[in-house]
């Protein structure tokens, strides 16, 4: 019951900043169109005609409306499907799966349905030889001059222009990761950062058009008679003869209508594109900012909760509650690499590791003694997903207890009331309020994975087709063991800025007694990582790829936790200096730490 | 407030400045000074002759080879790979032969109507038509960037090392525990125009290139003498080039990037390769960076009379118009509390002081200064030596600020083409705590004919500050300043710097103040 109501707390903070991305799409959607009608309506000879144009029926008043509609359900459709963790196919099989999946092909209907709608829109508002799919024409050779409808092929290419640009973009959605949000390594207000992309999403937007509709043409040259037939049939129209046929040279060599075709393409793209944008400006907006990494760095007053010790008793729960999640999660990423390696090593090919369950399995059979000293002596705390770390983090007021099912020691001394404190500031001010909730955005991956039990092993017949077949992709499996590691990376930040505040801040030595296991938990990672990056294709650096709306933040994410791995180390040792000679830790580690003392890592 | 009059004389010719102790400025002659100096394994000599330089670039090669003619449809290609868009077009008009006359008139028109509107453009922004050596030459740090040497010097923030880039576009990396010096060299390293070490790290080494830049890798336990460029991250940007500045965040985790002809600064997430543009109308580019060293505020100079200091919560910033010029130099207190500036065509050095609200909002939003104070007016004053009369004061090049905020070093511009106007080191005492105070020191002179060309405080000298100075004759020497700081608790006697201490203490102009908060 507890998780039902967590969810609706959730579900009610990101659906509230959906709807306001979404109202702004609405809102942007007017000057947008109204672009559109200029360009549209553009003729090089006649630059004055441009904007004396016809004036607004009541169709382009019900298009607009009806374009409305297609945005909301693009909002819908983006709220419904994103994901902070991206899904990467480890093979060109398990790609095809996810191609043919079948909530993927209702994705795909859907983009088809509403790229036919907006192209309807486009036609009308373009007008002319395009606004309507029949019109009356005499058939025959003069004798028989009865009036007939015949098929408007203008109309019909926009149409299916419209569901062709539809469909390839929820395909490309799939291969490019469209639905991953990441976040950004600069905060910045929503107004700058959408300015700021603003002319990326014009560009992308026409690119992607272009090709389309170049795809488009190509089609429609050949397959083009099929739905000309079939609409003829069901709507009873009739070819008109005397006009010539568009899918032939001669007719798709029309430049106006190639123009026109790939305006339309391109306002149904942009628009899309903006509602995405605007949607993934919202939602991730001041959303590291309550992560603990970015407060440990920013506000004083708030590390001075964490270094504070409980009144009766004098126990520094909060720090224990903070220090214990951030290792448990770092010590999970050293689990989930050194059984990669071992898996690397022993079979000779790397174990597909891209769903969560699957994850979790691999790190529960393969205790390795490595982390065990230093993990607490509940193997329960291992298997916890990265969203827990994050739930105990913001434990908000209003909803602290509801938390609780995600950390699996309830029993634990450091229950919500220490951490409570230590994000009450958090719910005075309005306007964080909303950050509260957002960690839970986190928990939405494993949600997304856990399809049903057809679907799975539907999925995992095709991974073990693809593993031990050379259809594998490198380095993606690599990526899929970071997939998750935004996570980890602001565990590590945040620890390494609460060690290093801790140096002038903490006055009862809090701290003190966990740098032990700190350092040898990072220690420890650092060495996985080490080695991890030994493998083959682990340090290749993926092509960077500057085009489309889909974020590749996700195959970098290994280099950029790498890199933080050993500014957090850094930041302990230059901080601490000579001082650490007195932390009690083994001699391999101590022979690592001096590497670093030394400037030499 | 005429601040050079305080200080003392400059030395005689043959004499060099040597160190600081009580207070005092020591010099001695060259040769004393570069016995010395040569035995300590930091301080280098670079002649002109040494360095191999490139005679030609690379676009030149063409020459070289024999013509060929290819087909119009080759050369296009070749011309837009080379030269975009107007290189295209070019073509297009000079093979006129070859395609139909329409299309050559069109393309000609077109090319007339892009330059019309450059030069336009130009007009606003006049460094938007210097070539990429000009433009590094105007808005680098380094005196006469074009002419030196030594193009780029960073000391590393943690350990005892420091690269050096050199006319010849390789960076060396010396480290006086190691025997190996580690020499960087890569197709895109050319005309480096600055460098910096990344903090909370060993290895990294930021480079401002020509057209790009490069993160180098360097391995310190590496007995490699020449890393692969492997080793070397390229970053690069369409329309971000040439860098003429960088900064790291001084938690390592963010670089940016400057170019005076993009008015978009660069955040670099340099693991990932990716870049947020952080763009502001106006200024017409960005040609100089400098980052807080509590990492609350970047400065950011324009070409044009003004520049920004950005906050680094949610990166806005605030536009401080200048009257005369643009703003040359700056660098921040160590606390990060207070700026100081110069600006082109004055010679006065400003004052920006920021508060320590926790969200970063400057006084001057509240109710603070809404202008920047004059601290110090270096205006030429002329003093009698025994070689006559030397003019000392002008334009500032450059300012540096010592870790500690005990002393600030001024490059000042000189005269190249007057003999009587070097170009010098103006070396000032100063207290950030409780008030802000300005005291003269003195000038810091090399041996003779040589001219500081760039300089730069070691981060952690245990015994005050170090100067680090690059000369024009290619030689790098190190000028310590022993001082106890303010901050540094006295322990007796044995705090004390251990050198050879005179018995008088000429301290007549070394108390007086020249600045302070309380009269101004």
């Amino acid at each position: 019951i507890l998780d039902l109501v967590n969810n609706q707390c959730w579900n009610r903070v990101v659906c509230w900043r959906a709807v306001a991305s979404i109202a702004w799409a609405v809102l942007l959607l007017l000057p947008i169109t109204a672009v559109f009608v200029i360009l549209s309506r553009f003729s090089l000879l006649h630059p004055i005609q441009t904007f004396s144009g016809q004036s607004l029926c009541s169709f382009a008043i019900f298009s607009l409306i009806l374009m409305c509609g297609v945005i909301i359900m693009v909002g819908f459709l983006n709220l419904e499907y994103y994901t902070v963790i991206p899904t990467i196919a480890c093979s060109k099989i398990a790609l095809l799966g996810q191609l043919l999946h079948p909530r993927q092909f209702v994705n795909s209907l859907a983009h088809c349905i509403m790229g036919i709608i907006v192209a309807w829109c486009c036609a009308v508002t373009l007008g002319g030889r395009y606004e309507t799919i029949g019109y009356p024409c005499t058939q025959g050779d003069g004798t028989d001059s009865s009036p007939q409808m015949c098929l408007n092929e203008y109309h019909l290419i926009l149409l299916l222009a419209g569901a062709f640009v539809g469909f390839s973009h929820s395909l490309l959605a799939v291969i490019s990761n469209i639905n991953y949000v990441s976040f950004h390594t600069v905060q910045q207000y929503k107004y700058l950062r959408f300015k700021g992309s603003l002319p990326f999403v014009v560009k992308c937007s026409a690119a992607q058009a272009l090709y389309s509709v170049r795809n488009y043409i190509v089609v429609y040259f050949f397959l083009g008679y099929i739905p000309k037939a079939w609409i003829c049939k069901t709507l009873n129209l009739h070819l008109n003869s005397s006009v010539h046929p568009l899918d032939s040279i001669a007719g798709l060599l029309d430049l106006s209508l190639l123009y026109h075709q790939w305006i339309s393409a391109s306002f149904l793209l942009f628009t899309w594109n903006i509602t995405l944008l605007l949607f993934r400006i919202f939602v991730t907006e001041f959303l590291a900012l309550q992560d603990v990494a970015l407060l440990s760095q920013h506000s004083p007053s708030r590390r001075c909760e964490v270094f504070s010790l409980s009144q009766p008793g004098g126990h520094p729960h909060n720090w224990n509650a903070i220090s214990k999640e951030c290792l448990s999660l770092l010590a999970d990423l050293t689990q989930r690499l050194v059984a990669y390696h071992d898996t690397v090593a022993t079979n000779g090919r790397a174990k597909s590791l891209s769903t969560g369950s699957e994850r979790k399995t691999s790190s529960e059979t393969s205790f390795t003694s490595a982390t065990e000293d230093l993990m607490s002596p509940r193997p329960t705390l291992l298997l916890r997903t990265p969203a827990s770390v994050f739930a105990r983090f913001v434990v908000g007021t209003p909803h602290s207890p509801l938390t609780a099912p995600f950390t699996p020691d309830l029993d634990s001394p450091f229950a919500s009331p220490a951490l409570r404190r230590l994000t009450a500031p958090l719910d005075q001010c309005s306007p964080w309020f909303g950050t509260v909730q957002s960690p839970h955005i986190m928990r939405r991956a494993p949600k997304l994975w856990s399809t049903s039990t057809g679907e799975r092993r539907l999925m995992e017949d095709v991974r073990s087709l693809g593993s031990n077949g050379h259809l594998k992709l490198p380095e993606a499996s690599s990526q899929a063991l970071f997939a998750d590691s935004q996570a980890h990376i602001w565990a590590l930040e945040g620890l390494s800025y609460l060690v290093q505040a801790s140096f002038s801040e903490d006055q009862f030595g809090v701290i003190q007694t966990t740098l032990p296991s700190i350092l040898g938990c990072m220690l420890i990672l650092q060495e996985a990582v080490d080695r991890h990056f030994k493998l083959p294709h682990a340090s290749s650096k993926p092509v960077r790829s500057a085009s489309g709306m889909g974020d590749s933040t996700y195959k970098t994410l290994r280099f950029a936790l790498r890199a933080t791995l050993k500014t957090a180390i850094y930041r302990i040792t230059t901080t601490f200096g000579n001082h650490l000679n007195a932390v009690q830790m083994s001699a391999e580690h101590r022979k690592r730490l001096q590497q670093f003392l030394e400037y030499k890592e | 407030m005429c601040s050079l009059a305080l200080f003392p004389a400059p030395l005689a010719c043959g004499q060099t400045t040597l160190c600081e102790s009580n207070n005092e400025l020591l010099s001695g002659t060259a040769t004393d000074h570069r016995l010395k100096q040569d035995s300590s394994p930091l301080s280098l000599y670079f002649p002109r002759e040494s360095l191999k330089l490139h005679c030609r670039t690379e676009s030149s090669s063409k020459a070289a080879f024999l013509d060929h003619s290819e087909t119009l449809w080759m050369r296009s290609a070749a011309a837009w790979r080379d030269g975009g868009l107007t290189g295209l077009l070019n073509e297009i008009t000079n093979s006129n032969t070859e395609v139909p006359k329409w299309l050559s008139v069109s393309s000609g028109f077109t090319l007339a109507l892009l330059r019309w509107f450059s030069s336009f453009h130009g007009s606003l922004f006049p460094h938007l038509t210097m070539s990429s050596e000009n433009m590094l030459a105007e808005f680098s740090q380094v005196l006469n960037w074009s002419d030196c040497v030594v193009r780029a010097f960073a000391w590393h923030p943690h350990a005892d090392k420091f690269a050096v880039a050199l006319l010849d576009d390789s960076i060396k990396i010396y480290n006086p525990k190691s025997a190996t010096t580690p020499t960087l060299k890569h197709r895109l390293q050319r005309s480096v125009a600055a460098v910096q070490w990344k903090p909370m790290c060993a290895s990294a080494l930021a480079v401002a290139c020509q057209n790009c830049l490069l993160v180098w890798h360097v391995d310190p336990c590496s007995l490699s003498t020449r890393p692969s460029s492997g080793c070397a991250q390229v970053l690069s940007n369409p329309g971000h080039s040439p860098v003429t500045s960088i900064a790291w965040s001084p938690s390592g985790s963010l670089l940016v990037s400057a170019s005076p002809m993009d008015t978009a600064m660069m955040v670099w997430d340099v693991a990932s390769e990716s870049c947020v543009p952080l763009q502001r109308v106006g200024g017409g580019g960005v040609t100089f960076l400098s980052w807080s060293p509590d990492s609350s505020h970047v400065l950011a100079s324009t070409p044009s009379a003004l520049f920004r200091v950005w906050e680094t919560r949610t990166w806005t910033c605030e536009r401080w118009p200048c009257v005369k010029g643009r703003c040359q130099s700056g660098c921040w207190s160590p606390d990060g509390s207070r700026l100081l500036f110069t600006v082109q065509g004055e010679m006065v050095i400003y004052v920006l002081t920021f508060g320590d609200t926790p969200a970063g909002v400057p006084t001057c939003t509240s109710k603070g200064p809404q202008a920047a104070a004059v601290v110090a007016d270096l205006s030429e004053t002329t003093f009698n030596t025994a070689d006559g009369d030397i003019i000392v004061g002008g334009e500032i090049h450059s300012l540096s600020w010592d870790p500690t905020g005990e002393r600030l070093a001024v490059l000042l511009e000189g005269d190249p083409q007057a003999a009587d106007r070097p170009a010098i080191i103006a070396v000032f005492k100063t207290r950030t705590n409780p008030i802000f105070e300005l005291l003269p020191c003195g000038f810091v002179q090399g041996e003779p004919g040589a001219e500081p060309r760039m300089m730069q405080f070691h981060p952690n000298f245990q015994h005050g500050a170090l100067l680090t100075v690059c000369w024009s004759s290619g030689r790098i020497t190190h000028v310590p300043f022993y001082f106890l700081g303010a901050g540094v608790p006295h322990f007796g006697l044995s705090g004390s710097p251990s050198l050879p201490r005179p018995q008088e203490r000429p301290a007549d102009f070394a108390n007086q103040s020249l600045f302070t908060e309380l009269i101004s």
